[in-house]
């Protein structure tokens, strides 16, 4: 019997497991999924928790729960990855599992040691991030004995994982203050490496509207290099970027540098220089062999590190290994599509809809009659609310969504008139 | 696509003045790139980073961000801005003559 092993039992590793659960027979195969501990962490959910809009065990599940009967759940650290003989290294007594596919959906990783000063004295002080259950834990304390002062929000480069929550997170501040009646105490600044709001241009106008409407500082093309701060009360921490500008602040709120899970650096082949697994952009299968895949935050593809997309190359991915293991050709259908809602306050979200060539658009999604797109609305912020049960019920059991297909739908949008021939 | 002349050649550059040729490069074009970006003599270490751009790029059809190039490079990101102020892996680029590097999503 074949097996194929899942490295990773997170969104991606959840909903491929439980696809091709359902795509063979009982005994057909043999699909393990890997995990180093056993919580499954709803991750948008994260967002919510500083600000008291979530809770930390709401939006945790345990991780073999949500995999179907029939896949076999190994709680287990991994060493590294034999790519050449096909086989996975545990850590400890020296264990290790042979397969025959491989499906890397181990997810990245957040790497605050890297940035100079980050995790020094001040950090979970006045030093926070939110991309924890932790840290987000100790961000909403944080928050709630914040009087007033300079809130900075810093990315530090990219690639990161949800790059719209660092100005979601902005927005829900704003109305967070607000709601206490402290908004005109507090100076919201949001720093980033980029040289707009977001990377693309339609959308980074729209949220650089926003985050100016709001009153929230935008400096742009910061590289942080170190991050200072002595952790005593009373005192003010500086963000310093590479080219020697200073962002003074009371309470920083850092989204840490991003890698690959620690084994992969440790598997000859399999990654590149940030840890990230290297795969062709449509079959989602891995240069290093033609029997290891990957999905989701785990790759070095050009797409959002986000749930949509890991749920929208499931589907692909899924097929391809069935296809790979029967001997056929590989479908090269995945076209970089993801969608996420970013929340903008006051009970309104935006929701935004691209894929690897079209960038987000106005519009309206999954066609004309749907959801508006890149427009604050009420919809928008019900849509988000309403997607955990989904998420739980619906996507990582590997279902699929009416109307929710894995290509991204052009009609509905406003896509830009075609540039004329011989131009 | 303007058309400039470096070291006594023509070559073509976008609107941000990246080649649009990589192919038309030669290494006697650098110090005039470098010279327009501010950079008034190209050392040793500058060279090590633009050879270290085109290899990659020849490698891989894309040239490093600054956090690979501090990783992989030889050279710290501290001290790549110290050589190119300006931004390490745009400028670097510009001056290696490949395309602005593939910014992330």
């Amino acid at each position: 019997m074949k097996r194929i092993v899942i490295l990773g039992g997170g969104t991606g590793g959840t909903l491929v497991a439980n696809r091709l659960r359902r795509a063979y027979r009982p005994g057909a195969v043999e699909i393990v999924v890997v995990d180093r501990d056993g919580d499954h962490v709803y991750q948008p959910g994260l967002l919510f928790v500083p600000f008291g809009l979530a809770s930390t065990r709401r939006i945790t599940r345990p991780r073999w729960r949500q995999l179907r009967s029939g896949i076999v759940y190994c709680q287990a650290s991994i060493d590294h990855v034999d790519v050449e003989h096909d086989r996975v290294h545990f850590g400890g007594a020296g264990h290790s599992l042979d397969y025959d596919v491989l499906i890397v959906a181990t997810g990245a990783r957040l790497l605050p040691e890297e940035t100079e000063g980050l995790t020094g004295p001040g950090w979970q002080k006045n030093v926070f991030t939110f991309y924890t259950l932790g840290g987000a834990e100790a961000l909403r304390r944080a928050l709630e004995e914040f009087g007033g002062g300079r809130l900075a929000v810093n990315v530090v480069d990219m690639p990161i994982k949800c790059p719209v929550a660092p100005l979601e997170f902005c927005f829900l501040a704003d109305d967070y203050f607000r709601r206490r009646g402290i908004r005109d105490r507090v100076d919201l600044t949001y720093v980033t490496p980029l040289d707009g709001a977001f990377t693309k241009p339609v959308a980074s106008r729209e949220l650089a509207g926003l985050l100016a409407a709001k009153g929230i500082e935008l400096v742009t093309e910061f590289s942080t290099g170190s991050v200072e701060s002595s952790g005593q009360p009373g005192e003010a921490g500086r963000l310093v970027s590479y080219d020697e500008r200073a962002v003074p602040f009371d309470l920083a709120v850092v989204v840490p540098l991003h890698g690959g899970a620690a084994y992969v650096d440790r598997s000859p082949g399999l990654g590149d220089e940030l840890g990230f697994v290297p795969v062709d952009p449509h079959t989602l299968q891995a240069k290093v062999k033609p029997n290891v895949f990957a999905l989701g935050d785990a790759t070095d593809l050009p797409a959002s590190k986000a749930g949509s997309v890991a749920h929208f190359e499931g589907e692909v991915l899924a097929g391809n290994v069935r296809r790979f293991l029967a001997g056929e050709q590989l479908a090269a259908s995945f076209d970089g599509h993801a969608n996420c809602f970013i929340e903008t306050g006051r009970g309104r979200a935006l929701l935004i809809d691209f894929n690897y060539d079209t960038e987000p658009l106005t519009g309206h999604y999954p066609g004309p009659v749907g959801l508006p797109l890149l427009r604050p609305s009420r919809l928008n912020h019900l849509g988000k609310l309403a997607f955990q049960p989904l998420y739980w019920h619906g996507l990582i059991r590997g279902r699929d969504i009416p109307g929710i297909s894995p290509a991204m739908p052009a009609r509905g949008k406003n896509l830009p008139a075609p540039v004329s021939p011989g131009r | 696509m303007p058309t400039v002349t470096y070291a006594g050649h023509d070559v073509t550059v976008n609107d941000e003045g990246f080649l649009t040729d990589p192919g038309q490069w030669t290494e006697e074009m650098a110090p005039q790139i470098a010279s327009a970006e501010g950079i008034g003599e190209l050392t040793p270490r500058h060279w090590q980073v633009i050879r270290f751009m085109r290899a990659q790029y020849q490698a891989k059809g894309t040239g490093p961000t600054v956090r690979v190039l501090g990783k992989t490079s030889g050279v710290t990101v501290k001290e790549l801005y110290q050589l190119f102020p300006k931004g390490p892996a745009k400028v670097a680029a510009k001056i290696a003559g490949i395309p602005k590097p593939r910014g992330c999503i």
